[in-house]
């Protein structure tokens, strides 16, 4: 979001110099309790009034979901899932609601895929944020990231997405999702009490008959700091898609590896000669992340916005565009 | 609210029917989960449409629109023929006992005393059987043949889960686990409470819903307990304020009732309305009406209000027939009206049948528009497509606007849901000419006034004589309006069993309406409000919010009428020997000497447990009742009458009944009825309603609401929405007899097809935000299509049950 942060970096992209490592930070992270959220959208709101952006007023396009998609302008959007279930004989229904966005991963894909220095960043505390001044806009950061986040805009072509409010948490403060939160669905605090928070409710949640709630942690990207407690902690991509096992796509891994210097150098040499903004022509598309191997028992979802609907939005229907 | 929104962490069980809290109030909502999280509380929602509420809840029923009465009433019946009542409390609490006379009955669907003609009962044959004293007859062991006990068992008999499944569409197993699980909070130590709101009153029959919920509530002792009660989750911050300061054609504020017609004499009129207890020792509080009534006439006209001329009843109006506004944009449909003043209304959008109300406005010669927006009224006369097609040209009706504050641009006491009053401070200035209300209201009385003054004309007394001592006349403020509807006393008020005791000196501002006299010494514009604003302060503005009793009782938050006391009925959640039902939620309790607890009793605080004082002290009975001998207009009892427009040609509980298919005691003008469809052309049940993100029309006006629901839709069925060849998207027609609507299809698994006794009932769902003014794409006004019929008593519109088809467009 900004560089002018009183936090210290741990990690910063395409970057060798050491972080600054004399302060200790609490690792912090957000809880999104899923069963106590009713979608009703003011974090979305608020989120947008804090950060001052403001997306366009869209289109109905069928669901509930609304912007369609995140954007530059919406870095936070609830997904609604509609899932029907046989349970004994009975068909049981759930329409499964989901604050989606930025995940802020222990091991961040886009930080690591990202060739421009210092455009991302991840906080000791563990926020990764994206410091758009040092964005060239090439998408690399669209194609490392496992949960199809950032964006990029077509009117700055900057990559843009949630910033846990890092201006907010470096004053102490929550994030404003979690301010106006009414339900408490959204809470805020240091890792280890918000999977204090999240046991508890899983225990509530297993009294109820969720014998499967459980906390969505993932170990694939290192653990996240944003977190949810699902009823159906077994089954994620129920959850409008929500992947079971993200990692760091094979793409990124290699570019880190075996190509990187080569294409550092070629990275140096273009920018030298100028041309930076050739890289920026078209963000890349997200990769697709199939989901693991079904074992013919899932629930049907039966209609969400879900990436069969939204896949190539991140590209394709850019802000601006009807 | 019986109970306040922080009251409901301390329930057991939530039942949602006839609202969606998690989607309108989503604020309050927190409180269930609270509920949940911390008492392993069990949510169970009751819904046409799987909504924002249902998808948090533990148990969902699905329901046919309109059909709640007969939901509730088999669910009396579980609860009666499984004994699964709170005898104790209901023998003690309730007016179980109570004997009928022999003239009650009912048949076929209609009770006793029914004028066919007039669509009008005579309640004369509900009332009880009085003693020689005239005091009602009872049967404490509740077998007399006669008992309300007895005639309510008959009553609610017929609905049988079998009939409950055949009206709502309810699947029988869904409905028994609502059942089991209301049942088990006739334990004392378990409590349920009911959440309602505008899914109740939007009904030709939504009164009756609301008792039906009360009769459930009462026979499980969830009355005056914490974590129970009938609550109202109320749809403005300050609606409740309106209701209760009156602004309502018939009423005067406080509950008080405006003069009829055949209110000749005034003490003809004070004894109409000043009840006589029904038991020994019930203390019968609206017995106090003439104090309640007199104060206010002394804060309106002061010294102009005597003894000598019935404290001005002549300059009261007196009402030959309801003028609510269904029947006001009748008249004005008419010619009849020739000017309105619209004040923070918006009635192009939110009134049924929306080519009637353009119609009616463009008949006007003038309009006046007081409200912060440019609101689809303010604009009626603009032509703007297929959203508001007008001849610009042919409107003659001259209209004025008159920009308001919003909310946060004024200073003054919101009344919520939980009867707070809450004062509040201006956050910013209103922008260009906008000015408050009383500004306005204040500069037109004070220029009206000087008219008088200079010109005479006919009876200006009333207006001549108000009291209008405000600082800067054209300019009320409002500490100065909330003094005044506190009230003050106008001489020493002396304590009745101590004569040597001054409760309240002269100009003293009054510290409870137990101070008020019916003898012109004490003031009181709104007599329930007395207490606000003492000679403390603004109890308004208290905001400690310490829970002595760790229970969310916080008596020092602001302040909640009557008289600060924020559990209604509150004696009865002791048992008549006064201890506590549950020690762990304790509200108020016999300890001995006096009655005290968490809240302020509602109780005579000395009087001791073997009084029979009764802790319902609003009734004459001094108990609840069960069965209403007076005050409802379509029975003493609930009984099901489907909405004016239904899906159905038969009402399975009184078949081949025609007088009882529809609300026998509704009122509907000739041409509204013939404007109502048949399900043959229009074969769907529709609803409409509000969503989260959107308050009613205005918001709309945001950018940031508008963008998160920006564009009109529709919900449809996926099941019917394949039968019509409907895909999520498509642009659909919407139409009823009286108009149609376009808007972008949902399709969706949340309004499932319901099988009513061998009929599948589609429903359609309305959200009803969507207008030509504002930042959101433009939109119809859903209630094109909703019909201009009210409830039986509060002529509050069908909005929620009525008919359509649709098609693709």
């Amino acid at each position: 979001m900004s560089s002018l942060q009183s936090l210290d970096i741990k990690r910063r992209s395409a970057t060798t110099l050491p972080s600054p490592q004399a302060r200790e930070t609490l690792e912090v992270a957000k809880l999104i309790d899923v069963s106590k959220c009713i979608g009703c959208k003011a974090c979305q709101v608020a989120c947008s009034e804090w950060n001052d952006i403001r997306e366009e007023v869209g289109h109905n396009v069928g669901v509930y979901d609304n912007p369609a998609d995140l954007t530059p302008k919406a870095w936070t959007v609830m997904r609604y899932s509609e899932v029907e279930e046989k349970k004994g004989e009975e068909m049981n229904f759930e329409w499964l609601i989901r604050k989606d966005g930025c995940m802020h991963c222990a091991e961040p894909g886009c930080l690591k895929a990202c060739p421009s220095p210092g455009a991302i960043v991840q906080y000791s505390n563990g926020i990764v944020d994206f410091i758009e001044e040092n964005c060239i806009g090439c998408g690399y950061c669209v194609a490392g990231c496992p949960f199809n986040v950032p964006r990029i805009s077509k009117q700055d072509s900057k990559a843009y997405k949630c910033t846990l409010c890092s201006d907010r948490v470096s004053v102490g403060l929550e994030p404003a999702c979690v301010k106006t939160c009414p339900t408490g669905a959204i809470t805020f605090g240091s890792k280890e009490d918000m999977i204090d928070h999240a046991a508890e409710r899983v225990v509530d949640l297993k009294e109820r008959g969720y014998a499967n709630a459980g906390l969505y942690n993932p170990e694939g990207v290192g653990g996240t700091h944003v977190m949810y407690v699902l009823k159906h902690a077994d089954k994620p991509e129920i959850y409008h898609g929500l992947p079971k096992d993200p990692k760091i796509s094979a793409t990124v891994g290699l570019w880190k590896g075996v190509l990187k210097p080569l294409v550092m150098l070629g990275m140096g040499l273009t920018a030298l000669t100028g041309f930076f903004h050739y890289v920026k022509v078209g963000p890349n598309d997200a990769e697709a992340h199939p989901d693991e191997p079904g074992d013919g028992n899932e629930p049907k979802v039966i209609r969400s916005s879900g990436p069969a609907q939204m896949e190539g939005t991140a590209s394709t229907k850019q802000e601006g565009q009807a | 609210m019986t109970n306040h929104w922080v009251d409901i962490k301390n329930a057991d069980v939530i039942l949602i029917i006839g609202g969606n809290a998690a989607e309108a109030h989503p604020c309050g909502f927190k409180w269930v989960t609270e509920a949940k999280a911390h008492r392993k509380a069990r949510l169970m929602v009751v819904d046409p449409r799987f909504t924002r509420s249902a998808a948090m809840a533990d148990l969902y029923a699905p329901i046919r629109v309109g059909s709640d009465i007969a939901f509730i009433g088999g669910m009396i019946n579980y609860l009666i023929s499984n004994n699964k009542l709170q005898m104790e409390y209901v023998k003690a609490y309730t007016n179980a006992s109570f004997i009928i006379g022999e003239a009650y009955g009912i048949q076929d669907g209609i009770f006793s005393g029914y004028d066919a003609e007039k669509h009008k009962y005579d309640p004369a044959s509900w009332a009880y059987e009085l003693d020689k004293d005239g005091f009602a007859k009872v049967d404490p062991t509740l077998e007399h043949p006669r008992c309300v006990f007895q005639i309510m068992k008959q009553h609610f008999a017929r609905y049988t889960p079998e009939m409950v499944s055949k009206i709502c569409g309810t699947p029988l197993d869904t409905y028994k686990k609502v059942c089991e699980l209301a049942a088990s909070t006739s334990s004392p130590k378990r409590n349920m409470t009911i959440m309602y709101a505008l899914g109740w009153t939007h009904h030709s029959q939504g009164s009756e819903m609301i008792r039906a919920g009360a009769i459930l509530q009462l026979l499980l002792g969830n009355i005056g307990v914490a974590g129970g009660g009938m609550n109202a989750l109320r749809g403005h911050s300050n609606i409740q304020g309106l209701t209760d300061l009156g602004l309502l054609s018939t009423s005067l504020p406080g509950y008080l009732q405006l003069p009829k017609e055949s209110d000749v004499k005034f003490d003809d009129y004070m004894t109409r309305l000043t009840p006589k207890p029904l038991r020994p020792n019930s203390t019968n509080y609206w017995g106090n009406y003439p104090k309640f009534h007199v104060s206010l006439m002394k804060a309106w006209y002061g010294k102009n209000a005597t003894n000598e001329n019935n404290w001005a009843f002549d300059y009261l109006p007196k009402y030959d027939a309801s003028y609510d506004i269904i029947k006001t944009f009748d008249l004005m449909f008419d010619g009849k009206v020739n000017g309105y003043i619209c004040q923070g209304f918006n009635p192009l959008s939110s009134f049924p049948d929306t080519n009637k109300i353009r119609a009616a406005l463009a008949k006007l010669k003038f309009l006046v528009i007081i409200d912060p927006l440019t609101t689809e009224t303010s604009n009626f006369w603009q032509n703007h497509g297929e959203f508001n097609d007008i001849a610009t040209a042919d409107v003659k009706t001259e209209v004025f606007r008159f920009p308001t504050t919003c909310f946060a641009e004024e200073e003054g006491s919101l009344t919520n849901s939980s009867r707070w009053l809450q004062w509040h401070y201006k956050g910013a200035e209103p922008p260009g000419e906008a000015k408050g209300d009383p500004e306005i209201i204040g500069e037109l009385f004070v220029r009206l006034r000087a008219l008088y003054a200079k010109e005479g004309g006919a009876f200006p007394d009333p207006i001549r004589d108000l009291t209008w001592t405000y600082k800067v006349p054209n300019s009320p403020s409002p500490e100065e309006l909330a003094q005044e509807y506190n009230g003050r006393a106008l001489d020493d008020i002396v304590d009745p069993k101590k004569k040597d005791t001054i409760l309240a000196k002269k100009g003293e501002l009054l510290s409870t309406f137990a101070h008020l006299r019916d003898d012109g010494t004490t003031s009181a514009g709104c007599w329930i409000y007395t207490g606000a604003w003492t000679e403390k302060g603004n109890m308004m503005a208290r905001r400690d919010n310490s829970d002595p009793w760790a229970i969310g009782q916080t008596l020092n938050w602001a302040f909640a009428w009557p008289v600060n006391r924020r559990v209604l009925y509150n004696r009865a959640s002791a048992d008549p020997s006064g201890k506590p039902w549950d020690p762990k939620r304790k509200l108020v309790f016999w300890n001995g000497e006096k009655n005290t607890g968490s809240d302020v009793p509602d109780y005579r605080p000395d009087a001791a447990p073997d009084d029979g004082v009764g802790p319902f002290i609003l009734t004459a009975e001094g108990v609840a009742r069960l069965f209403a001998p007076t005050g409802m207009a379509e029975g003493p009892l609930p009984e099901h009458y489907e909405p004016f427009e239904s899906p159905l040609t038969v009402n399975h509980i009184n078949p081949g009944k025609p007088l009882a298919f529809n609300n026998p005691a509704a009122r509907m003008f000739k041409k509204d009825r013939e404007k109502l469809g048949k399900p043959d052309q229009f074969p769907y049940a529709a609803t409409s309603y509000g969503m989260t993100e959107h308050f009613h029309g205005w918001t709309k006006h945001l950018k940031g609401n508008a963008a998160i629901q920006p564009e009109q839709f529709v919900e449809v069925g996926d099941e019917l929405a394949k039968e019509k060849g409907i895909s999520n998207g498509d642009r659909v027609k919407v139409s009823s007899k009286r108009g149609h609507i376009e808007a972008v299809a949902v399709v969706t698994k949340r309004l499932r097809a319901l099988d009513c006794g061998g009929t599948r009932v589609h429903q359609i769902g309305l959200p009803n935000h969507w207008g030509f003014m504002g930042l959101a794409r433009k939109g119809f006004s859903v209630n094109t299509l909703s019909p201009s019929v009210g409830d039986a008593n509060t002529q509050t519109p069908e909005y929620k049950a009525f008919t359509v088809n649709i098609e693709k467009a």
